[in-house]
């Protein structure tokens, strides 16, 4: 009795989660052999592997995987690096600390496409943006952040963006320290990089799995940041995956290339996922 | 929630330079934030004048003008919605796979949750083509109900993971000594598990809550003036170059001052949820 109503009471949330996957991924396998144009839905045919040829022969392609890793790959660094000393930083008691630790994590409610245009505005605009004007302040000449640097610039919005929740998170984590240890470590004289090393890491690393993780699962789909500050561009300079099959799909109007592309795309997630399972998976095995 | 008494860490240098340190990299991670609330309250002018001005009379005309010029209540509205009504479909799904997994565990249990997180891996962008195409042909792109399906579906994975961490801490006992005295099952959920899993109930809500109002892809593309959410009002001011700030700024500050005040409530929970749990 107990065994078929857990079965029942799974159905409510595994079946649409089962048609979420399968739907849309044998929907994406079919358009992905023809040739599908949005606009023009009744030109259609088999076409074999023409879609997958043509997405991966893009010139935009090469630059599209480089720079979801390189943006994925920066993105955790600098998260977890200055998330990790803002956390130390704010753990022990000082004037004000409730409303730092406010200030920190508060970049990391604040929706993409308002982060976006924020940045692409207000701080990065060549002329006007405060970065110019502290440039200036230095007597230096002012940047053109998005079209000099627009890879960078995508990586300084979104590590502002994710830096505020892993700090949120090292800061819970270290509120688990055993203090017992730490005192005793300071008692037989271990300095501060020691117990850094010995204490402190240890204990961070599975908040650290953790981040990754997360992080991982959001950083490979970053698509408004993009779309509402460079588009893309200049070129490919800013081209991520997400955006290369967006802009097929709904550009260009090339469902059948943008499923093509939607498959790698998927098959990327999955060497990702493969990863994570492989360093993270065990951290957080309970 | 457990009350641990807090003492006090190793201090990390003297305490008027990690004051300061604390201080400086607050203010400098916050500062993007605090120019869009100064630029909220300048007239266009003040919002470009170089050198940038930090004295100035506020204004509450941008706050209007963004009212009139594109409807923002329109928008907000359409964000409440999607975002309240997709966050409690959530949780009536996910709450009873939760509960089935972490007091019924069987054999496959394990394999369920990490199919359900693997849907998760599965990027957004895959699924474009083929949900735009379904939304398409039965005419709800551009409508609350097709935005309220897909955030539901794609935030379900993570309600089911959260709430099935909070339930595994319930301590069986207790519901075991409820079956005992004889409770239906409708009593035990009433009785012991709403009370002991509101916690869970509640970081659950406020996590998706969040994601919800704050996702971007699939409103800005499934959604247009109509069902468009606070993301795609903002998003439509990225064209027009420089002349808009102190408008787009009054707008930006109405669409995030809710979530972002509700989020710093809410912040424990938040992590407790984000994190399933495994970091205390």
């Amino acid at each position: 009795m107990n065994r078929l109503l857990a079965r029942l009471l799974l159905i409510p949330a595994m079946v649409p989660l089962l048609l979420w996957m399968i739907v849309p991924l044998v929907m994406t396998i079919y358009f992905s052999f023809i040739r599908y144009n949005l606009l023009q839905p009744e030109q259609s045919g088999f076409v074999g592997l023409e879609n997958f040829e043509y997405f991966v022969t893009d010139p935009s392609f090469g630059a599209a995987v480089l720079n979801t890793v390189l943006l994925l790959g920066s993105v955790i660094i600098i998260t977890v690096l200055l998330g990790v000393a803002l956390a130390l930083l704010t753990d022990a008691p000082f004037p004000g600390r409730s409303l730092v630790r406010l200030l920190l994590i508060a970049p990391f409610f604040v929706m993409p496409t308002v982060n976006a245009l924020l940045w692409k505005h207000m701080m990065m605009n060549p002329i006007y943006g405060v970065l110019a004007q502290v440039w200036l302040f230095f007597g230096a000449q002012p940047v053109d952040w998005l079209t000099d640097y627009p890879l960078l610039s995508v990586i300084i919005m979104v590590a502002w963006q994710w830096l505020p929740f892993a700090t949120l998170i090292f800061m819970t984590a270290l509120q688990g320290m055993n203090h017992e240890q730490l005192e005793a470590a300071r008692m037989d004289g271990a300095n501060y990089l020691q117990q850094l090393r010995y204490l402190y890491m240890p204990h961070l690393a599975r908040s650290m799995a953790v981040v990754v993780m997360i992080e991982m699962i959001f950083l490979l789909g970053i698509f408004a940041e993009i779309s509402t500050t460079t588009n893309g561009g200049p070129g490919d300079a800013s081209t991520n995956v997400t955006f290369l099959i967006f802009k097929q799909a709904l550009l260009n109007f090339d469902a059948g290339v943008a499923s093509a592309g939607a498959l790698f795309a998927v098959l990327l997630a999955n060497v990702a996922a493969w990863f994570l399972i492989r360093m993270v998976g065990k951290n957080l095995d309970r | 929630m457990t009350v641990t008494r807090r003492r006090s860490s190793p201090p990390l240098g003297p305490l008027a330079l990690r004051t300061a340190a604390a201080w400086a990299a607050a203010l400098l991670l916050f500062f993007p934030l605090g120019w869009l609330l100064l630029t909220a309250f300048k007239t266009e002018l003040q919002a470009i004048s170089v050198p940038p001005l930090l004295w100035f009379t506020p204004t509450l005309e941008n706050f209007l003008e963004v009212q009139e010029r594109s409807d923002y209540l329109l928008y907000a509205g359409n964000s409440v919605i999607t975002s309240v009504l997709s966050t409690l479909l959530g949780l009536l799904l996910a709450a009873p796979a939760a509960y089935a997994m972490a007091f019924f565990k069987g054999r496959y249990t394990k394999d369920i949750l990490m199919w359900m997180l693997s849907t998760k891996m599965m990027p957004a962008v895959g699924a474009l083509v083929p949900i735009y195409v379904l939304a398409q042909k039965s005419q709800l792109l551009d409508t609350r109900l097709a935005l309220i399906i897909v955030f539901t579906l794609s935030n379900l994975p993570i309600m089911v993971w959260m709430l099935y961490s909070h339930f595994k801490d319930i301590p069986h006992e207790i519901l075991e000594a409820a079956r005992m005295d004889g409770a239906t099952l409708w009593q035990e959920v009433r009785l012991v598990l709403l009370p002991l899993g509101m916690g869970g109930l509640a970081s659950t809500g406020l996590l998706c809550l969040v994601l919800a109002w704050n996702e971007a892809f699939w409103s800005l593309n499934l959604s247009a003036a109509k069902a468009g959410t606070l993301a795609t009002l903002i998003a439509s001011y990225s064209s027009p170059e420089g002349l808009f700030w102190a408008k787009l700024s009054a707008a930006s500050l109405m669409a995030i001052a809710p979530i972002v005040v509700f989020g710093w409530f809410s912040q424990k929970q938040l992590v407790q949820g984000l994190t399933f749990g495994a970091v205390k």
